[in-house]
């Protein structure tokens, strides 16, 4: 299995989501799949983009499309997006330039042309949770656990752009995928509603207070249901409900306390036994714990 | 065939009237009619042009007589609305007037020219042509006459809900005879399940219960329910219709009802009750509702032991003692031989088990072979059965009724029109993830809460949550689920906005709780209905204009703790709400039944794009389909309420009565029809008719139209590569004489 | 829109001030049909993927999932209502479009399946175009400057862009999150080198020739 890798810079893969690079390639690495980067990629155009010009955005998402082709001439490129963010641009885009041919399909096409490419929209973009668990299999992912989590109890949040509008490989409102990873690495996943509620990344950097709000009813309602931690699938969530933690907690007179906030990929590696270092837990601000012993005993009693 | 063209008149034998139709302002504000006119006065053979504002009024209709009988014309044009509209009304007057009706023709300058064109002159010039190409055709037209066929004075009716249910009554109460066939082991349908009716609040079982008995016992009325139909053949008066009489295991006509069967039964006890929507259990046998009609039981065999095991297990208490495997199957074998008289094998048999079976067996068995030696048939049987039969509901039956090896049967009865009254099904609710229906326990659908308000539903009419006992304080309905939605179906389901009125109403009343209607728009136009609502209002259910964007169980304050919270903007208050309820209902919209395509197509009628099936004209012929003596009633056709059902199934009911009480079907003559002598047997046309009206004559080698199944569609003209298939009015003659009417004068 | 009390209204004696503001703000709650645009809706609608908002049957599910609905002035279901009416001075320089988190909960969930994200962009890109945007909103700032680095290298530099949002909009803020700051960088999580695209001739063709 092979894919082709866009690492994406806008909450970047190289700085705040670096724990997820790191534990995602290790993971994939231990499962056998190969990674290429994509050559010479772009800015996915992503959301603050689309404000300003949105046909300049989809022309920058595109290019990337295009250079997935030319890398991969001989079949199907499948490209990776591990940003939930880029993810949903780079599909919004394809969708763009398939469903409205006249404002988005034929100016997107004549400019990529004149750029010297070849456009045919084979592309497809990929979530890494999605190759985890539609391409490599929950079978062979637990045949690779060696501590298993058991005890531990996760809430799963999935984000609000991993799964909507565009992504098919679950449901749009209650998905399951990452709760099924979750069991199959032993831990057990908590029935929450707010998998796919926004966390308000993209207002806490302009109006904070909003996005924090959003980042509390999260964090709050999953310690409420005695999450032991939640896994993210998004470098955007990932870095803004773990770094905030600290304002929120002031912000609500300590309606929460620390919660742990990991990538899924990192807790798939840390079930495989890859060591903590190579999947980023030092760079966490909330440290991540786990001591199957102690859980040992609470099952036996 | 052939003799069809001989009325060929000479061309100076054709006198032909040109009326043209002012059709108030529709037509005469986009086509100058008196150019039209003076237009049509030098077209050849024509010797009379007038236009009249109403032709299809009786003094328009007139006009043609007068002309026709002081012989100023034998062809007659009018230039008017569509034919669908008023051809047969022209056909009459002409027929009125002395000759022939085929000798008409109508040229529609409405629907093709003054609706659709933009520019008077424009249309005044295509007015013309089309004139001229009608006048141009009818020089060639012939005298036909239309055929008659005798009508089969029986009725089918397809489904057991009200609608099938009224039409039958209907039916069978002006003295024809009736087959109601139902698919479900009960007639009844949905409303059977409901426990008082909007707006009057009447109690549907009374309402109801007497109608299905009535259905049950008239004479005129042969009741199939656990049946299906399996294929229909045939036409319009003439139908041929098999019927599958589904496995019940129970002999129907036998079965008194008793239940002693079910007392008996050991069999499991939690299978989900169909009818109760899964909110209570039953066994494997078991009476559907005890007003079910026929009140007859239903085995089922996918949790029958008889069917999943072999037979009921035997019963450990008594002195029997446990059967091995081996005596199991040969008792099985034995009770086989039994059941088909074959006694010299049974008692073969018998004896092999005997020799393994403990004492008291062995007794009862020479006790009965002593009866059957004796003669005494009867009892040697009643005798046997305690010896051989296990399954515990075969023994308790008193009237032998209970059949466990019946087989699937097909009755062929001959009908002349049928009427389908298949019904709706209700909305999935689990299809709006976001509602949470199957994941909340709470959360149910409006059929469900129905069982529970009903008081002989599973909680006999006590209203509690999923648990069993707790009384919900606050409620929440919410409108539109699987309606008014791109995501699951476009259309309103029409009965909705009522029914969770009244389900908001019979909440409040035996719980007292808090209700709180979400609804998009408040639909309430019937009799009534308004003043329902208003009721309603005064009877403080709150009332949230706003769909409800989610059910969800996070909480944001302490009054939401355990709860369900209904999120929605109050849209008239401009403010999103939170309202935390112990219950949701999700008024669930009405859908076609999942098997509807396939009804269609045994029927042969057509569907719109939602699944519903369509009549002929939504106005002008709302219970016809097209395909003659079928009619549809009730909900299969549309949404729609009790009252609207049974007017339709009403106007279905005279539909069909007025077609098999006169005793013939006439039809048109604008078959299709096989020159001999051109045929060349490829039988392309046969594969090609959607009608199956064309044959092969076994012995000529060629195709034969059958003129009672012919349409008049034109498919297997169109597609003879020899020219011999034509049509009547229709003819290549014809039609290249219209052609060269329309491009001379353009 | 400052909105000024018009001259040809006089009130008759001393009246307090404070309730002739009241009165004009209720006054101004009648609106007039002079005061729209009624090419509006129409302006909007041919943005790719907006022409469903004339479906809307202002039923609220969009407000009533909206995450940051509770901050706006005018909720989705409203904008999309205001739209169609043609208040486009309300909607352009509204603080809602500016607001919307783009996380798509009410595309997904209107029953009329309007893009109602697409439309909040198309807005803010409407805006921009007829500068009517809230002034001093940190987040039209930030998306210029987003605008203009990726322009620039095809690529973003997080650190980059906002500190310079800061400088724009509130000085006084960076200093608040320079703690935050630090504790990125001693985890390794902050990157300060602009990354840059090899190709840039060819993005700068792309994006020249789609330019709306
Ligand atoms: C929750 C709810 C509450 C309602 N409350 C009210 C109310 O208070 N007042 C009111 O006026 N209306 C109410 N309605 C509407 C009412 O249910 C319908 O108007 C009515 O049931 C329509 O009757 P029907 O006979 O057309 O269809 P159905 O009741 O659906 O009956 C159809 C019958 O045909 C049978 N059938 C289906 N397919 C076949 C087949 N292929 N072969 C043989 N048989 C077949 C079915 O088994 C069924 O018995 C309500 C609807 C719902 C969903
Ligand atoms: S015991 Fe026989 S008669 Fe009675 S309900 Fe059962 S099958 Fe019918
Ligand atoms: S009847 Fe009322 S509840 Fe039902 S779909 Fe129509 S508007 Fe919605
Ligand atoms: S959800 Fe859709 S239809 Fe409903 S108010 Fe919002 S935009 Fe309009
Ligand atoms: S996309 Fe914007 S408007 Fe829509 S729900 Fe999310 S934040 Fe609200």
């Amino acid at each position: 299995m092979s894919y082709l890798y866009y690492p994406g810079c806008c909450c970047s893969m190289k700085a705040s989501g670096k724990a997820y690079e790191e534990s995602l390639m290790a993971v994939l690495k231990k499962l056998g799949v190969t990674l290429e980067e994509l050559k010479d990629w772009n800015c996915c155009g992503a959301t603050m983009y689309m404000a300003i010009d949105q046909m300049q955005a989809f022309g920058m998402a595109s290019r990337n499309l295009a250079l997935a082709e030319q890398q991969c001439p001989n079949k199907t490129p499948e490209l990776m997006a591990p940003c939930s963010a880029c993810y949903v641009v780079m599909n919004k885009t394809k969708h763009f330039i398939e469903d409205y041919k006249e404002q988005v399909g034929t100016p997107i096409r004549n400019a990529l042309k004149e750029a010297g490419f070849t456009y045919t929209g084979k592309t497809k973009v990929r979530h890494p949770l999605d190759i985890l668990v539609n391409d490599i299999g929950l079978d062979k992912i637990r045949q690779h656990v060696k501590k298993p989590l058991k005890g531990l109890k996760v809430a799963s949040y999935y984000g609000c752009l991993l799964v909507r509008p565009y992504s098919e490989f679950d449901d749009v409102h209650y998905p399951r995928s990452m709760d099924n990873l979750m069991e199959a690495l032993g831990a057990s996943s908590l029935e929450w509603p707010l998998k796919t509620r926004c966390c308000g990344g993209s207002m806490t950097g302009t109006v904070e207070d909003a996005g924090l709000r959003l980042s509390y009813i999260i964090l709050n309602e999953a310690e409420r249901r005695g999450a032991d931690v939640v896994v993210t699938a998004c470098p955007f969530c990932q870095t803004n409900l773990e770094c905030f933690q600290q304002r929120i907690q002031r912000k609500s007179k300590g309606g929460i306390s620390d919660l742990p906030i990991l990538f899924f990929t990192q807790l798939v590696g840390y079930a495989m036994g890859i060591p903590e270092r190579e999947l980023g837990f030092h760079r966490l601000f909330v440290p991540f714990h786990f001591s199957p012993k102690q859980v040992v005993t609470e099952g036996v009693e | 065939m052939k003799d069809q063209h001989v009325h060929h008149f000479e061309h100076t034998d054709v006198k032909v009237g040109v009326y043209v139709c002012h059709c108030g302002i529709n037509i005469a504000s986009k086509v100058n009619v008196h150019e039209v006119v003076e237009f049509a006065k030098n077209l050849p053979n024509v010797t009379v042009a007038t236009e009249y504002k109403f032709m299809c009024s009786d003094a328009g209709q007139d006009i043609i007589v007068q002309d026709i009988r002081s012989g100023k014309v034998n062809r007659v044009i009018v230039a008017s609305c569509s034919p669908l509209m008023h051809e047969i009304t022209f056909r009459n007057a002409t027929q009125h007037g002395g000759i022939n009706p085929y000798f008409f023709q109508m040229a529609n300058i409405r629907e093709h020219v003054s609706w659709v064109t933009a520019e008077k002159e424009d249309a005044t010039v295509k007015a013309k042509a089309l004139v001229a190409a009608a006048v141009h055709r009818v020089s060639k037209h012939t005298s036909l006459e239309k055929k008659y066929f005798p009508v089969n004075p029986n009725v089918l009716v397809v489904g057991g809900g009200i609608a099938g249910i009224q039409a039958a009554l209907t039916i069978a109460n002006a003295g024809k005879k009736v087959y109601l066939v139902e698919r479900e082991p009960t007639i009844g349908g949905h409303m059977a399940k409901f426990d008082k009716t909007f707006p009057t609040l009447d109690c549907a079982a009374c309402i109801l219960t007497p109608k299905m008995s009535q259905v049950r016992s008239h004479p005129n009325i042969t009741l199939w329910t656990y049946a299906e139909v399996e294929n229909v053949s045939g036409y319009v008066g003439n139908f041929t219709v098999q019927v599958k009489h589904k496995k019940r295991y129970i002999n129907a006509d036998t079965c008194i009802g008793c239940k002693a069967c079910v007392d008996a039964c050991i069999g499991p006890e939690n299978i989900p009750d169909e009818f109760n929507e899964g909110l209570s259990y039953r066994k494997p046998v078991y009476m559907p509702f005890p007003q079910a009609t026929p009140s007859v039981v239903i085995i089922d065999e996918n949790s029958c032991y008889h069917f999943t095991k072999g037979g009921c297990p035997p019963d450990f208490s008594s002195k029997n003692g446990h059967l091995s495997p081996q005596l199991q199957s040969l008792l099985r074998r034995a009770n086989e031989c039994f059941e088909l008289r074959d006694f010299q094998e049974t008692l073969k048999l018998t004896k092999e088990i005997l020799k393994s079976s403990p004492e008291h067996q062995e007794t009862l068995f020479l006790h009965a072979q002593t009866l059957y030696q004796l003669g005494m048939i009867n009892e040697a049987t009643e005798v046997m059965r305690n010896v051989m039969v296990k399954e515990r509901c075969v023994a308790a039956c008193p009237k032998g009724s209970v059949d466990l090896y019946q087989t699937e049967a097909i009755s062929e009865i001959q009908v002349g029109a049928i009427i389908i009254a298949t019904g709706f099904k209700t909305f999935q609710g689990e299809r709006t993830t976001q509602y949470g229906y199957k994941r909340y326990p709470n959360v149910f659908t409006s059929l469900e809460i129905e069982r529970l308000v009903n008081a002989s539903g599973p909680t006999g009419g006590e209203i509690v949550l999923r648990d069993g006992k707790t009384k919900p304080k606050s409620v929440a309905i919410l409108h539109c689920v699987g309606s008014r939605d791109l995501h699951s179906n476009r259309y309103c389901s029409r009965v909705c906005c009522m029914y969770s009125l009244k389900l908001a109403h019979l909440i409040k009343e035996r719980t007292g709780a808090e209700v709180y209607n979400f609804y998009i728009d408040m639909r309430t136009p019937g009799k009534g209905y308004e003043e329902f609502y208003e009721k309603l209002c005064h009877e403080n259910v709150h009332f949230i204009r706003g769909r409800a964007a989610e059910v969800t169980d996070w909480v944001l304050s302490k009054a939401e703790l355990g709860k369900l919270v209904v999120r929605a903007e109050d849209t008239l208050l401009g403010m999103v709400r939170r309202v935390p309820v112990d219950m949701v209902v999700l008024s669930v919209g009405l859908e076609p039944q999942t098997d509807a395509e396939e009804v269609r197509r045994k029927f042969n009628i057509s569907c719109s794009k939602e699944g519903w099936f369509l009549e002929r004209h939504p106005k002008l012929a709302p219970v016809n389909t097209f395909t003659d003596g079928i009619f549809l009633a009730g909900a299969c056709q549309g949404p729609k309420d009790i009252p609207d059902t049974v007017a339709q199934a009403g106007a279905a009911a005279a539909e069909a009565l007025a077609l098999i009480d006169i005793g013939y079907v006439e039809m048109e003559p604008n078959t299709a029809f096989i020159t001999e002598e051109n045929c060349s047997g490829c039988r392309i046309c046969v594969a090609l008719c959607p009608y199956t009206a064309i044959t092969t004559d076994p012995v000529k080698l060629i195709s034969v139209v059958n003129p009672a199944l012919c349409k008049g569609c034109g498919t297997c003209v169109a597609a003879c590569p020899s020219g011999a298939a034509q049509q009547n009015l229709f003819t290549d003659e014809q039609i290249f004489e219209e052609i060269e009417g329309v491009l001379e004068y353009v | 829109m400052q909105q000024e009390t018009p001259k040809q209204i006089r009130f008759v004696g001393k009246l307090d001030p404070d309730f002739v503001q009241k009165m004009w703000r209720g006054w101004k709650k009648v609106k007039f049909e002079e005061e729209m645009d009624p090419q509006f809706a129409e302006k909007v609608a041919s943005y790719p993927g907006c022409n469903t908002l004339f479906d809307c049957i202002q039923c609220g599910t969009c407000s009533g999932i909206c995450p940051m609905g509770s901050f706006m002035e005018y909720a989705p279901r409203k904008i999309v209502g205001m739209i169609r009416a043609g208040f486009k001075g309300e909607v352009l320089t509204s603080y809602t479009t500016w607001l919307c988190a783009s996380c798509y909960a009410c595309t997904v969930e209107c029953p009329k399946n309007i893009k109602i994200t697409d439309i909040m962009y198309a807005l803010k890109q409407l805006a921009i175009k007829e500068h009517m945007h809230p002034r001093r909103l940190p987040i039209p700032v930030l998306a210029r400057q987003f605008f203009e680095i990726v322009k620039k290298f095809g690529r973003n530099n997080e650190g980059k862009v906002v500190i310079n949002m800061y400088f724009r909009t509130n000085p006084l803020l960076p200093l608040r999150n320079l703690i935050m700051g630090i504790k990125l960088y001693l985890r390794g999580r902050i990157a300060f080198t602009q990354d840059k695209i090899q190709n840039i001739p060819q993005l700068t063709k792309i994006l020249n020739t789609v330019k709306m």
